[in-house]
């Protein structure tokens, strides 16, 4: 949803239509909409930010070229995703980098263990976020700078499933078909960078507040 | 009985609402007794919230304009 206007946007089917009519309108519009998305998701694949440009032009290369195939099966989001995905794949394939797609992020917990007792419930439970809501967010800025900065710490799996998830609000069929990972996977590796990104807003609202939690109350 | 450990390892599947009916009776069950799971739900629906509103317009910047020749061949093709 990043960097869409919502004066005058084009729906995904008259996007399509005009991209297919090799319409440069259509075509701007879906770039200006995506583009930095992808550059952010390509870093999940290739580390270095020339190779990520490297492969988000392919990416587009591959969109204007292969439009005539897209269908429509999935969204014209996801489907930019998954040209991305798989060029970038084959890149740091080519580049000796080893992907840990399949074995990293899966084992920490979503809360630190030692917030509970023995038996399962909270010792340190979790303070009110009375200040923060959906309508009117208090240093909002502030807030999403730093779950941003988080998320780019997240390793790359959890990462690469929050952004296409929450981000860019792709469904988890979709999520799993872009990333080559089972549904149980990508439940997991969400709730885990979900998690992160909960427990390090957690910190800074308690810092703000210069107070540490008292678990009586 | 799930207990609050529990429930944090599945507040995604919850709130996304990917969970089968008799979990999710349970989640709520345990929501309803229990007034910091409430809490850290809360939070965690918020910080999902706050990625999905993510409004910050970074700048595309311009595209390519090798692409947008790539385009007009595109144009050429389909006229
Ligand atoms: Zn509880």
């Amino acid at each position: 949803m990043r960097g869409q206007k919502p004066t005058a946007a084009m729906s995904d089917e008259l996007l399509v239509v005009g991209l297919k009519k090799g319409d440069e309108a259509a075509f701007r519009q879906i770039f200006a909409r995506e583009n930095a998305a992808l550059l952010a998701f390509a870093r999940n694949f290739v580390r270095e930010s020339a190779a990520a440009e490297e492969a988000v032009q392919d990416t587009w290369v591959a969109v204007i070229g292969g439009i005539g195939r897209f269908e429509g099966r999935s969204t014209l989001r996801s489907w930019i995703f998954s040209v991305l995905a798989n060029i970038a794949r084959t890149k740091a394939k080519r580049d000796g980098r080893v992907l840990s797609f399949s074995d990293m992020g899966y084992n920490d917990p979503a809360v630190d263990p030692d917030r509970f007792s023995g038996d399962g419930t909270w010792l340190s439970p979790p303070g009110r976020w009375s200040e923060i809501n959906p309508e009117r967010i208090l240093g909002g800025r502030q807030l999403l700078a730093h779950a941003m900065a988080v998320l780019e710490q997240l390793p790359p799996n959890q990462r690469a499933v929050v952004q296409l998830r929450d981000l860019e609000g792709l469904s988890a069929p979709d999520a799993c078909e872009i990333l080559g990972i089972t549904e149980s996977n990508q439940r997991i590796l969400l709730h885990r960078g979900r998690s992160r990104i909960r427990a390090a807003i957690e910190v800074l609202m308690d810092t703000e507040k210069g107070e540490q939690f008292d678990p009586t109350k | 009985m799930l207990t609050c450990k529990e429930l944090g390892e599945r507040a995604s599947d919850y709130l996304d609402s990917e969970m089968n009916w008799r979990d999710r009776v349970s989640v709520r069950l345990h929501l309803m007794m229990c007034k910091h799971c409430r809490a850290y739900m809360d939070q965690l629906a918020k910080t999902v919230q706050l990625l999905r509103d993510d409004a910050s317009t970074v700048d595309a910047g311009e595209p390519d304009p090798r692409l947008i020749a790539l385009l007009s061949k595109r144009s050429g093709e389909a006229s």
